[in-house]
């Protein structure tokens, strides 16, 4: 597999140098992933060539700008294989998605006494907005458990999912656990019960061939900067006649039918929730994002993924004293890897990783319910993308070894 | 670079205050108290403190969950400030943030720090200071009978 891998990271000139006197390590892909040369190209092109403001210009540029906006467009909706392109809206980010669904359909269609469902393993971005929905309502917030190997409850979900329920709220993959969800399942279930599924894709569209009209979901969120795009561009995918039933986000210019003194008509979707200048680069950088990963193909992200986890797992799991979360079986467990070491917190753990140039994160990765459930505060997570190797993964397990030493021996006999 | 520069942020003496932290207990009837989170890591203290007529320190406690850097940390604030004044406890506060923040302090202010003058090393550690500001933070902040809350946020935390 290293072969093609590194010919790829080749793509990305960030990956380049060296951190702490080491070769960098980027396992923090969770977080944000890094760009390739083809992405900041596209940024760099489109504001040399093309910037104009989009849709409303009779100029040649604005043409332009708005052609290369709408092409981004198409080519998320294909990438994600949404029926029409007018399903396909341009966000800040997945978060920013997530609250435009609880703040409008949610706004709209949840009343005293309907319930939520969500689960215990939600990043708060698809925790919060609902939670503060039903407290505004006075709805009920439930949540799905998990199993012992970090896997969700069906049973439980199966129990939980009523005619009561009007929204099912679900990350499609764990960006603790590793978990992949069953969202199809989850969605067949909720539409059973009159309700709708909202997606959380941020950690899934990234690394996995995502069918929208497969797995039958209402809504389903992304960033953009997690699959290599720009930071401040992220999709919300919707089902076009939930979409037109739904007022709008925010209030302003481009989202307009006609305005009068005191009233006002909206603009058809997309349009409707995309009030304001929107980040045109943004959309047009994760475009050549989506190009980039088309031409990987996804299959093939994933396929590489698994390999280093199947290389991976079992040998951090192998080193004493080093606890992984999730499901143990590497056929289950994507490239993100929540772990700790006995008895030293995951900041420390991290501090010594970053000496030996390996990047990995600490702490509640934005999901306190989940590290309360699981009895913890916290945790260090090394997350894998595209342009990792297996080297990356033997520099992660010999930086742990060598953490291990340092904290039980190191320190303590030099001086 | 390797494990090397490490040994300057875990000197022996941290580790000691960690394994072994000092005046790690609750004290149920202390005049002053706090609890205070990083909401970056998850580490909190609940730090409490016992003023005299006179307002000296009496005694002092804490209890939490956090990483090495900012439980031994609290260990050393609790021995430094332990039968100080509230005065002199709130200027030992701001000589040990200005310390970790990279300024400078007389050479007295930070002998009066005791073993909490060895965390200047933090500051080469960028993303470690709020661990170790988060005790002196708590004390500053329960003298001045503040509420409990967060310290600061910053952004290392916001990319989920």
């Amino acid at each position: 597999m290293d072969s093609t891998l590194n010919k790829v990271m080749n793509d990305f000139p960030i990956l380049n140098q060296k951190v702490n006197d080491e070769r960098l390590v980027y396992l923090d892909n969770a977080a944000t992933a890094q760009r390739p040369n083809q992405v900041i190209k596209a940024l760099t092109h489109f504001y040399q060539t093309d910037n104009a403001n989009v849709h409303r210009g009779v100029h040649t540029l604005a043409e332009r700008a708005t052609a290369d906006y709408e092409a981004a467009r198409r080519k998320v909706q294909k990438f994600i294989n949404a029926p029409e392109p007018e399903e396909v809206i341009f966000t800040k980010g997945c978060t920013d998605g997530l609250n435009l669904v609880a703040s409008t359909y949610g706004e709209a269609n949840i009343s005293a006494g309907d319930e939520i469902v969500i689960s215990i393993m939600e990043h708060h971005s698809n925790l919060i907005p609902w939670q503060q929905l039903a407290n505004r309502k006075g709805a009920t917030l439930k949540y799905i458990h998990l199993t012992d190997d970090g896997e969700l409850d069906l049973d439980e979900a199966a129990q939980l999912i009523t005619d009561k329920t009007k929204i099912v709220a679900v990350a499609h993959a764990s960006n603790v656990m590793g978990t992949v969800n069953p969202i199809k399942q989850l969605a067949k279930l909720a539409h059973q019960h009159g309700a709708v599924f909202v997606g959380d894709g941020a950690q899934a569209v990234p690394h996995m061939a995502v069918d929208v009209q497969d797995l039958d979901v209402d809504f389903y969120a992304f960033s953009g900067h997690k699959m290599m795009g720009p930071t401040g561009i992220g999709i919300l995918y919707g089902k076009r006649k939930l979409l037109e039933a739904m007022p709008p986000y925010q209030y302003g210019g481009e989202m307009i039918g006609f305005v009068h003194e005191q009233s006002s008509t909206w603009a058809e979707i997309p349009y409707k929730f995309e009030a304001g200048t929107q980040n045109i680069a943004g959309a047009v950088g994760l475009g050549a994002a989506v190009d980039y990963l088309t031409g990987i193909g996804m299959d093939a992200v994933h396929e590489h993924e698994q390999q280093l986890v199947n290389y991976l797992l079992p040998k951090m799991e192998a080193i004493d004293g080093v606890q992984v979360y999730g499901p143990q079986d590497p056929a289950k467990h994507t490239g993100v890897i929540a772990f700790n070491l006995e008895n030293l917190h995951p900041h420390d753990v991290a501090t010594a990783l970053d000496m030996e140039g390996v990047a990995v994160r600490a702490g509640h990765h934005c999901a306190q319910p989940l590290m309360a459930y699981l009895g913890l505060t916290a945790t260090a997570r090394a997350s894998f993308y595209l342009y990792n190797t297996q080297a990356d993964a033997d520099r992660l397990l010999v930086a742990i070894q060598e953490t291990k030493e340092f904290f039980n021996h190191g320190s303590r006999k030099t001086k | 670079m390797g494990l090397e520069r490490l040994n300057s942020l875990y000197r022996e003496v941290i580790l000691d205050h960690s394994d072994h932290p000092h005046h790690k207990h609750a004290l149920p009837d202390a005049t002053h108290k706090i609890t205070l989170k990083n909401p970056t890591c998850g580490d909190v203290i609940n730090l409490d403190i016992d003023l005299d007529d006179h307002d000296k320190i009496k005694d002092i406690g804490f209890t939490g969950d956090g990483c090495t850097i900012s439980q031994s940390s609290a260990s050393m604030m609790t021995d430094a400030v332990m039968g100080k004044s509230k005065e002199q406890a709130l200027h030992m506060a701001k000589t040990f943030s200005d310390m970790v923040m990279g300024k400078k302090h007389p050479q007295a202010d930070l002998d009066e720090l005791q073993d909490a003058a060895i965390l200047s090393n933090v500051m080469t550690f960028p993303a470690r200071i709020k661990c170790a500001t988060l005790s002196w933070w708590a004390l500053q902040r329960a003298l001045l009978k503040q509420p409990d809350g967060n310290v600061d946020s910053d952004d290392s935390d916001k990319g989920e």
